[in-house]
């Protein structure tokens, strides 16, 4: 079995952002980047996939030259070989153009594959929209935000995550997935992964090469504001015996905050 | 036009869409549109009168055998059918598990941009504008969508659902052409979690817990002080859920879920950036903490320092006499 994993190089999740209003992007310097963590769990899926099944993992990343750190993770966790499509633009917030760019590759470089997995967004961005459409612009099923996952044959069957329960979805093969937390527990890259994985090529494909032109890459999307929510201030703070305290929240919750 | 996709789960309309057809009409009314909605499904005529109700002037009907179980790539023909044939200026769905689904695949299919989990949107100069959060919720976007038509993702809970009036208005049907051999992939079987609690992305209220619960078993306290409210849910801390405490479903935070109930009560939770980021756009917060300096009681409009083992049962208690009154 074929798969390409799709990932991408975020901020990590437990970083400050700051904002350029002039740009409308945010602060990159002193940030610390991270291979988004939902796409560890459709890494880790196909790296599952084949240790049972046999079978091939892929790692790509649209992106400029510094993701190749993050595809060098993905080798090291055990993926046979990376790609990076090389995209200087900044982050344009619109998940069409990147779709494009996926479905495109896949078309003329990176496939045949019968599964594409993704994480379910990328966090940052958090548009959740990249998976679904790469699935529509190639024509293949899809299951979103997917916590489980059983490949037989040339059909598998996804749980899905929904509102107060699971959704369970048959595919036809090939097949896009997208990874939620739960689908299972990634692993680490051992010494000996990431010593092979600085040997092997990560090499680069061009959006030219792709044949995309300014139709396909003028974001759909534009920004006209990037703002940071205004700091909540700190209220008022109860201390006593837990009974009377309990009382006041109660009291404050009715006639001051009238939310119950 | 302004039109809505309504989410039909269990025969009805869910409150998710209505709220998203609230917003569509006063956006609607602003630009001196109509809104619409969009229904979908093997028969779903029944329905129409919520949407006029709610203000929508035209219901479209989009009724094929092919949609009796979702499958978001019958979805997606319909729904651009529908588009082609109303050519709305807009559509939105409900950024709920559905629409997140479906809403992108619509988009690539129509050549669409797409503002995901907007909290807001406004006309400005003419222009419909989105505003959605980022980083889940450290930064807010707010973003013009230049296509036709534009597609939005709202998120629940967030816009107000307008009052709902006798109203009719003019139906519609769309004729569906649905290749059976396109059909790849569908939804075979829905599972309702046992408990069938609401998700915390729907409560009005949510009761979290952190690592300061110190195992599983403090959940129960929480779902006690939840149960005490008619619409509540159970969430958690990302620690309480990598401790195995409580399933990765209730995570609220940069990698679990973003939520803005009205009222959002952190037992245990200290606060971490991450954690913040998913319910600072609470309404009100409340913090029991042993440790006045945690991060947590910065943000809190009312914090309570103490025990919360001690704490949370008089609070459930104090709440339940209060409510029954």
């Amino acid at each position: 079995m074929n798969m390409l994993v799709f990932v991408k190089r975020v901020p990590d999740t437990e970083s400050r952002i700051r904002i350029q209003h002039e740009t409308k992007t945010i602060v990159e310097e002193g940030l610390n980047f991270i291979i988004s963590p939902y796409d560890e769990y459709a890494i880790e899926e196909a790296l599952r996939l084949k240790e049972a099944q046999g079978g091939t993992v892929k790692v790509v990343s649209v992106g400029r030259d510094e993701a190749a750190t993050i595809l060098r993770k993905c080798l090291a966790m055990g993926a046979d070989e990376a790609v990076l499509i090389k995209d200087d633009a900044p982050e344009s917030y619109d998940g069409l153009r990147t779709a494009r760019i996926i479905a495109r590759a896949v078309e003329r470089k990176l496939g045949p594959a019968d599964l594409l997995l993704f994480g379910k967004q990328s966090v940052g961005a958090d548009n959740s929209q990249v998976p679904a459409m790469v699935a529509e612009l190639l024509g293949l099923a899809q299951a979103t935000v997917v916590t489980k996952l059983e490949v037989a044959g040339g059909s598998a069957t996804a749980m899905r995550e929904i509102e107060g329960g699971l959704e369970k979805v048959a595919l036809t093969l090939p097949a896009v997935i997208s990874a939620q937390k739960g689908l299972n527990e990634p692993r680490y890259e051992t010494l000996k992964g990431i010593m092979a994985a600085k040997k092997k090529p990560v090499p680069m494909i061009t959006l030219e090469e792709l044949g995309l032109g300014a139709a396909d890459l003028t974001p759909a999307v534009e920004a006209v504001g990037l703002d940071i929510p205004a700091a909540r201030q700190a209220g008022k703070v109860l201390t006593g015996d837990p009974a009377e305290t309990a009382c006041q929240l109660v009291q404050l919750l009715r006639d001051e905050a009238k939310v119950i | 036009m302004i039109a809505v996709y309504l989410e039909i789960r269990d025969g009805k309309i869910k409150k998710s869409s209505l709220e998203a057809l609230s917003e569509a009409k006063r956006r609607a009314q602003e630009l001196g549109q109509e809104a619409a909605a969009v229904l979908a499904g093997a028969a779903v005529a029944d329905l129409a009168p919520a949407a006029f109700g709610l203000g929508a002037s035209k219901v479209y009907l989009l009724e094929n055998q092919a949609l009796a179980d979702y499958s978001s790539q019958a979805y997606a023909i319909a729904l651009a059918a529908f588009a082609a044939e109303a050519k709305p200026l807009a559509i939105f769905f409900p950024a709920t598990a559905l629409g997140k689904d479906l809403a992108p695949r619509v988009a690539a299919r129509l050549g669409a941009g797409l503002a995901t989990d907007c909290t807001k949107t406004a006309v400005k100069d003419g222009t419909l504008e989105y505003t959605r959060p980022i980083y889940a919720g450290k930064a807010f976007l707010t973003v013009r969508l230049k296509s036709s038509p534009q597609i939005a993702t709202l998120r629940p809970n967030v816009f107000p659902l307008a009052e709902a009036a006798a109203g009719t208005g003019e139906t519609l049907r769309i004729a569906l052409a649905i290749p059976d051999g396109a059909i790849k992939g569908r939804v075979t079987e829905v599972l309702k979690e046992e408990s069938a609690e609401l998700d915390v992305t729907e409560a009005d209220v949510v009761v979290s817990g952190g690592r300061g619960l110190k195992g599983p078993e403090a959940f129960g306290l929480l779902r006690d002080l939840a149960a005490v409210f008619p619409r509540a849910a159970v969430g958690a801390s990302r620690s309480a859920v990598d401790s195995g405490w409580i399933g990765h479903q209730h995570q609220v935070g940069q990698t679990g879920k973003t939520v803005s109930p009205e009222l959002y009560m952190a037992i245990g939770i200290s606060g971490a950036i991450q954690h913040l980021a998913g319910m600072s756009s609470s309404k009100v917060i409340v913090a029991v903490n042993k440790d006045p300096e945690a991060p947590i009681m910065k943000v809190a409009d009312y914090g309570i320092v103490g025990d919360l083992f001690e704490v949370v049962p008089k609070l459930t208690e104090e709440l339940r006499k209060k409510l029954a009154e």
